[in-house]
């Protein structure tokens, strides 16, 4: 019922979007700062991205410099937040506005076209996979390192500070952590990458577009809650894991919804499963819970 | 030994069952679209009007599929590999992002585009007369050739056009580029007035009075919010003002040639119907529109010193008569 195309098609975007769902897990979850920045800061890595790679530099040197991109772009939001004192949900949405001239003016236009250019996928077709795995192959790749450098980061010391500063800012105040900069340096990695998630995006579907950042921040919050309803993120590796997955399993419902001509859905009707979608993912858990409790008191 | 024999045996059953399917089997077109919107829902009418007057009628010998990505391009890319997954007999892309993500998954289906405008500096294409690959279309371009002929067939003795435009706007750059190549070859001189906001836009137009035969104005956003400005300095001056677009005509321009994005799909229709009937992408060039609503404003005319060959009048899809 799914094709193979359609398939590998949905476990790349899922990919990448996993990368989007690390940064919303970092601000939402972590630091407990709902930023909508993403829904700019994803064009805003397309952009670097694609007029670097145009400018002829090394596309990974372009999406590094689009991670920065990202970074910049969250640290404008904490920093609005922090030092200007603004509510965290608007310093974001702010900067979303913002950026959508900034991207404009970095492109110079509303579309850079990638399609035939040099990008990171490009060395790796001659692998000898077939056209459609290969950008599964190196996404993979990809949101594994970041995993682990994540996963690292967030037991190291920095790491713990910032854990402690979104749990209990005046407790960590007390414990002597600078909180203000553990939510820039917070938001900033955040945005970095998706950052990264929007550069690789540009490079596999061959352009960057004004328009790209619309509705991620809601995607990711899909990605991350339903991931999290799958598997409960009792510890970090297990939240990260499972923001991918909930990544993957969120594209894979697309595909099946884009196939589901039997049920008479159409790609119009994505938006509402998406809500519904978050909103089970939501309830459920408490469910559970809820059962699991009546068991154990029946037991007993 | 054996077993190859078997093997060949069932491919060439698998063949000669497929030969079979494909006589009676409905062709397919998938039609992707990235975002519902009057323009381009009307492209998709006409794609498939067009369709249907050339004999390929839905649901008996042709199977349309149809998806909008609602403006999201990670639905859009997840509607291309859907498509290139079910390996329709052509793929349509409304707008230059839907036709992006589909030139990046398709390698081998032939894709038809309608609604982009620069489909070389999108990457779509190699170039307008020779696509070279599996992708070719029609492009939403203004046709200024076919502008530049009403303008001399209202004013054969047309020496110098001036054009109001905004240099900020990079369509509208792009689109005087073009216009200074054009009248170039027809011998022809431009002159400009830019003008970086409406309110700049009189003083712009008042700045060509006394240099030019005439005023032509493209689809420039800035300029066409004021394009009364224009229009006045127009009448005052005796210079004829023509534009791109028909609506301006209503409002006191002397003729304009425009089109709508119906009938540019029942353009991109018929490049479909060739297609489907063997026509091969990469030597198919690149249209641009070719039926065109001309609009003409003889009273207008007047007012500007001009009047109107009887013929132009009898060629026009519309005359307006205002006061």
């Amino acid at each position: 019922m799914l094709s193979e195309i359609a398939f590998y098609g949905a476990l790349e975007t899922g990919l990448i979007y996993g990368l989007v769902a690390f940064g919303i897990y970092i601000s939402f979850r972590v630091l407990d700062f709902p930023d909508l920045t993403v829904d700019g800061s994803f064009p805003l890595g397309a952009a670097v991205a694609a007029v670097l790679i145009m400018g002829g530099w090394n596309p990974w040197l372009a999406t590094g410099m689009a991670i920065i991109a990202g970074m910049a772009a969250g640290a404008v939001t904490a920093l609005l937040n922090v030092k200007l004192k603004i509510l965290n949900l608007l310093a974001s949405i702010l900067t979303m506005i913002a950026l959508y001239s900034v991207n404009l003016r970095i492109m110079g236009r509303p579309n850079v076209a990638l399609l035939g250019e040099e990008t990171v996928l490009t060395p790796w077709y001659e692998l000898g996979l077939k056209f459609h795995q290969v950008p599964v192959l190196l996404f993979m790749v990809v949101a594994v390192v970041v995993l682990v450098l994540l996963w690292r980061f967030m037991k190291s010391e920095t790491g713990l500070a910032m854990r402690a500063t979104g749990a209990n800012p005046r407790m960590a105040r007390a414990q002597g952590i600078a909180t203000g900069s553990m939510i820039v340096l917070g938001v900033a990695l955040s945005n970095g990458l998706v950052g990264l998630a929007g550069a690789l995006f540009a490079q596999s579907q061959g352009a960057a577009d004004v328009t790209m950042g619309v509705g991620v921040i809601v995607i990711g919050l899909a990605s991350l809650i339903g991931g999290e309803a799958v598997l409960t993120p009792s510890t970090v590796v297990r939240a990260l894991i499972a923001c991918i997955i909930g990544a993957i399993v969120y594209r894979l419902a697309i595909a099946f919804a884009l196939n589901a001509d039997a049920l008479g859905l159409k790609a119009q009707d994505l938006n509402l499963i998406t809500a519904v979608l978050v909103t089970l993912a939501i309830v459920l858990p408490g469910v559970r819970t809820k059962i699991a409790h009546r068991l154990t008191r029946k037991q007993a | 030994m054996a077993k190859k024999f078997l093997c060949s045996l069932i491919g060439a059953s698998l063949l000669a069952a497929a030969t079979l399917a494909q006589a009676e089997e409905p062709r397919v077109v998938a039609i992707t679209q990235i975002v519902e919107h009057p323009a381009l829902d009307a492209a998709y009418e006409g794609v498939k009007d067009e369709l249907a007057e050339r004999g390929y009628r839905e649901g008996e010998n042709l199977k349309v599929m149809h998806e909008s990505a609602q403006g999201n391009s990670a639905i859009a890319s997840q509607i291309a590999r859907k498509f290139v997954g079910e390996s329709p007999d052509v793929i349509v892309a409304i707008a230059t992002p839907s036709a992006q993500t589909v030139a990046a998954a398709a390698r081998n289906i032939p894709v038809v585009f309608s609604a982009v405008t620069d489909p070389v500096s999108a990457k779509l294409v190699q170039s307008w007369e020779k696509p070279g690959a599996n992708i070719t279309g029609v492009s939403d371009m203004l046709p200024i050739d076919k502008h530049l002929d009403m303008i001399q067939r209202a004013m054969p003795d047309v020496q110098t056009i001036g054009t109001v435009y905004n240099p900020g706007e990079a369509n509208a750059a792009a689109l005087v580029e073009l216009l200074e190549e054009k009248l170039t070859e027809r011998g022809l001189k431009l002159e400009k007035g830019a003008a970086t906001k409406t309110s700049e836009v009189l003083g712009a137009a008042r700045s060509l009075v006394g240099k030019v035969d005439a005023i032509y104005l493209t689809t420039d956003n800035t300029v066409i919010s004021a394009a009364e400005a224009v229009v006045s300095v127009g009448e005052r001056a005796d210079i004829p003002v023509f534009a791109a677009d028909t609506a301006t005509v209503e409002r006191g321009a002397v003729a304009a040639m425009g089109f709508n994005y119906y009938k540019h799909g029942r353009q991109t229709g018929a490049m479909v119907a060739r297609i489907l009937e063997g026509a091969d992408t990469a030597t198919t060039p690149v249209e641009i529109m070719e039926e065109l609503d001309l609009y003409v404003n003889p009273a207008a005319a007047e007012r500007m010193g001009i009047t109107l060959p009887e013929d132009l009048i009898k060629d026009a899809t519309k005359v307006v008569k205002n006061d």
